[in-house]
């Protein structure tokens, strides 16, 4: 698993990147009471704002953490978005894109970078 | 993550009240609200807070908000110049809400007024104290009346449908107090002042209490199980639901009482006759109305609409027609709740209304308030 500054994850999945925010990000957040995912199809540069979520207490978007194409998003977590607080590194994923260059990836922190950043 | 919204931070120095310790111990995370710290959740978190409360008992340190006693003959009608509400008709043991106002009949604070014995006991809001302590020191020292800050005491609330058996556990005379009414129990020792009101919406207790005794009764009473600690995040939706105001968000020193609705609080005789700062517009604006109103507003999609938000008469173009004022998710609800002002001409419950949120216009309809119905003990 990789990780960006943003508090999201990337899961390389065959061909595809799943990404969801981190257990951290989730606690900071608060209680998730609402999601907006965008449509797959969908071509984003990363640092676009793909999804909308927003807690108890705030809104909060999601950054494209990279350049390439979204192909599926999560609708379970629009319909009961405490799954996001729940399962934020599993079930709660938010949405899986093509990447364009998937060495970009290697940029990214592991998970000890990770914990190390947070900390 | 990009935070869109965050909740207020104030720098400089913050108070602490003397249930910090306690909150931190509880896990309590604390943020700067008001110049003090205080915990805006516990580990339980908001969305359970806020339903514990309203299915048990929530424990809530409000020991920020301002406690002031007024003594002093004649006080009753140096207080009405500045607060329009009927001071003078408060039997003793009883509670009533009233505000502030200013010249332009704005509203400079909300309060609590209790009538205790010979004296007034009134709590005002945390980020207004000193502004209110001054209105209250040039309006009545100079009739002789005494102003006084309370210091070394707490205040906390219980809250909730089980507040009562909780509380009665300890005290059983305070099964006797009806809603707003405001009495002294012993509280294992401890003189507490204490009332049948807070800002909920539920049934509950305001408890004023030495310092030195609170952190003791709040651990008597988190001891039962019914009760839980909760944090402000919990106590701005709970009172959002209960359709009651924030101050600095849905009132304010150029928002009316006319136009907040609040003037069921005035009572008969002060509207016949004013006598009190901003009379002449308060009474010009309940003679002829007002352009705006105050309305609850049901969000019809899953999306908050906060503080802040446009409203529109029309999904596409039309005109701005209002504002929300404090909205989020309504846990007891289960959906986004709000309030905001319009104008009057839309404010009949029912009336669809656009919100614009990140750009897009989304239904929202002018709804009664409260949100949930309230569970005073009457």
């Amino acid at each position: 698993m990789k990780f960006t500054e943003e508090h999201e994850w990337l899961l390389v999945e065959g061909d595809l990147v799943v990404v969801g925010i981190t257990a951290h990000a989730a606690e900071q957040l608060g209680d998730v009471v609402f999601v907006e995912l965008p449509e797959p199809g969908g071509e984003v540069s990363k640092d676009d704002e793909v999804v909308v979520i927003e807690s108890v207490k705030a809104a909060s978007d999601i950054l494209a953490p990279l350049d390439g194409e979204i192909v599926e998003v999560n609708e379970a977590i629009v319909a009961d978005p405490g799954k996001v607080n729940e399962d934020p590194e599993g079930d709660a994923w938010f949405f899986k894109m093509k990447v364009e260059d998937m060495s970009a990836l290697d940029e990214l922190m592991d998970e000890k970078a990770y914990r190390n950043f947070i900390s | 993550m990009a935070q869109a919204t965050t909740h207020d931070t104030h720098h400089g120095e913050l108070q602490d009240t003397c249930l910090n310790g306690l909150h931190r111990e509880l896990g309590a995370r604390m943020v700067p609200f008001a110049g003090y710290e205080m915990p805006v959740q516990y580990p339980l978190g908001v969305l359970k807070e806020h339903l514990h409360t309203r299915a048990a008992a929530g424990l809530f340190d409000v020991s920020h908000m301002g406690q002031v006693i007024l003594r002093g003959a004649g006080l009753d009608a140096a207080l009405e110049r500045i607060v329009p509400v009927d001071v003078a008709g408060l039997p003793v043991g009883r509670q009533k809400y009233g505000y502030f106002t200013n010249d332009n009949g704005g509203i400079e604070d909300d309060l609590m007024i209790a009538r205790r014995d010979d004296h007034l006991f009134v709590v005002v809001n945390a980020a207004r104290k000193g502004n209110d302590l001054a209105l209250l020191r040039r309006g009545l020292e100079p009739e002789g009346i005494t102003v006084e800050l309370i210091e070394g005491r707490a205040l906390i609330a219980l809250q909730g449908p089980q507040a009562e058996d909780v509380l009665a556990a300890l005290a059983p005379a305070v099964r006797d107090m009806r809603f707003m009414d405001v009495a002294t129990v012993d509280l294992q020792g401890a003189e507490a002042w204490v009332s049948r009101s807070g800002y909920t919406g539920e049934d509950g207790f305001e408890i004023s209490i030495p310092e030195s005794d609170a952190e003791a009764l709040c651990r008597a009473l988190l001891t039962d199980e019914r009760v839980e600690a909760i944090g402000l995040g919990a106590r701005d939706s709970l009172r959002l639901e209960a359709g009651l105001c924030l101050y600095g968000n849905d009132i304010d020193s150029g928002t009316s009482p006319v136009e907040a609705g609040l003037t069921w609080a005035m009572g008969k005789r002060r509207k016949a006759e004013g006598g009190f700062t901003g009379a002449a517009e308060i009474l010009k604006q309940l003679e002829q109305g007002v352009d705006r109103k105050r309305v609850g507003l049901k969000p019809e999609g899953r999306a908050p609409m906060r503080s802040g938000v446009a409203l529109f008469d029309a999904e596409d173009g039309g005109e701005k027609v209002g504002e929300v004022t404090s909205g989020g998710f309504g846990p007891s609800v289960n959906g986004p709740v709000a309030m905001g002002y319009v104008s009057e001409a839309l404010s009949t419950v029912g009336t669809r209304l656009w919100g614009e949120v990140r750009g897009k216009r989304m239904a929202v309809d002018v709804a009664a308030l409260p949100f949930v119905p309230n569970g005073f003990k009457r």
